[in-house]
């Protein structure tokens, strides 16, 4: 067997992954790529890792929170809510 | 859970369009929390992400008559933000996103005599509950912030918010292929970066 390099079903594979990852593809893509990966280490380790990646940014959850609403953005939102109520009644 | 909490923002307005007072603060408090983290990560700014936050809220209930289904509340939702995203900076206008090669994602591969090898970090080592170590969440943190924009956006709605891919489409005014594409792409960029750390790079 000729030494790993990428070949063409890796490259296909690879473009493939993200839409693999999120059941986007058809049965016979899932089971073609699935059939590779079996047979491809290099292949396998790195969808494990793509898979991850995904699997952290689902996670990921802000450094960074909004300062508490003061009272007047909330007044502010407060009328447009009961404005937005009022209209609702007036055209039913 | 993500599904616990979209049933809950659907419950939310559905209570604020029948008006039951209460709705008011849950649905002010959560997506403002939300809609700031989104901005803050496109912006990098806390004051216009503060902005972003209440001037959404405020054009949300100005149209909510529009929302006919509230089942698609988080969408358009983030519509709105990403509209006020834009305004804020509205030279990513002139900007004309460009998708990136594959091939530079691509990992190296080393040739041992017959064997090769991929070269990439061990991410076995990586166990799924212990992902977001606070270092890690750093390197993460970096990586989305190092993303193009029209990249980052959409990583932020499908796998941050969780939008699928028609909704992000919608969201953004793209074709469902182009938010894979770069969804795609988003997602090997930061890979990439977690590698070179896992890599001790």
């Amino acid at each position: 067997m000729e030494p790993h390099q990428h070949t063409h079903k890796c490259k296909e594979v690879f473009s493939l992954l993200s839409e693999y990852l999120n059941l986007e593809l058809p049965p016979e893509a899932c089971q073609e790529i699935e059939t590779h990966l079996a047979g491809c280490q290099p292949c396998i380790e790195f969808a494990e890792s793509l898979r991850k990646t995904v699997e952290l940014c689902r996670q990921y959850q802000p450094a960074e929170l909004p300062a508490p609403l003061g009272k007047e953005a909330r007044e502010q939102l407060l009328e447009a809510y009961a404005k937005m109520l009022s209209g609702r009644k007036t055209v039913s | 859970m993500p599904a616990l909490e979209r049933k809950h923002e659907v419950e939310l307005a559905r209570q604020l369009i029948a008006g039951e007072p209460h709705a008011f603060d849950g649905f002010v408090e959560h997506f403002r929390a939300k809609v700031f983290h989104y901005s803050w990560l496109m912006c990098r700014n806390r004051e216009d992400a503060e902005e972003v936050a209440q001037e959404t809220l405020l054009k949300v209930f100005e149209s909510f008559a529009h929302l006919r289904e509230p089942e698609r509340v988080r969408p358009w939702v983030f519509r709105i933000a990403r509209n006020a995203c834009l305004m804020k900076r509205r030279k990513s206008v002139f900007a004309p996103p460009r998708e990136l090669s594959l091939d530079d994602f691509l990992p190296q591969m080393n040739h041992d005599g017959g064997d090769a090898r991929i070269q990439i970090a061990d991410w076995s080592l990586l166990p799924d509950d212990r992902l977001l170590r606070s270092e890690m969440k750093q390197v993460l943190d970096q990586a989305i912030s190092e993303l193009p924009e029209h990249y980052r956006t959409v990583i932020l709605l499908r796998d941050m918010e969780e939008l699928s891919t028609l909704e992000t489409a919608e969201t953004l005014d793209l074709t469902e292929d182009v938010v894979k594409t770069r969804l795609h792409r988003a997602r090997l960029a930061v890979r990439q970066k977690l590698d070179e750390y896992l890599r001790g790079g």
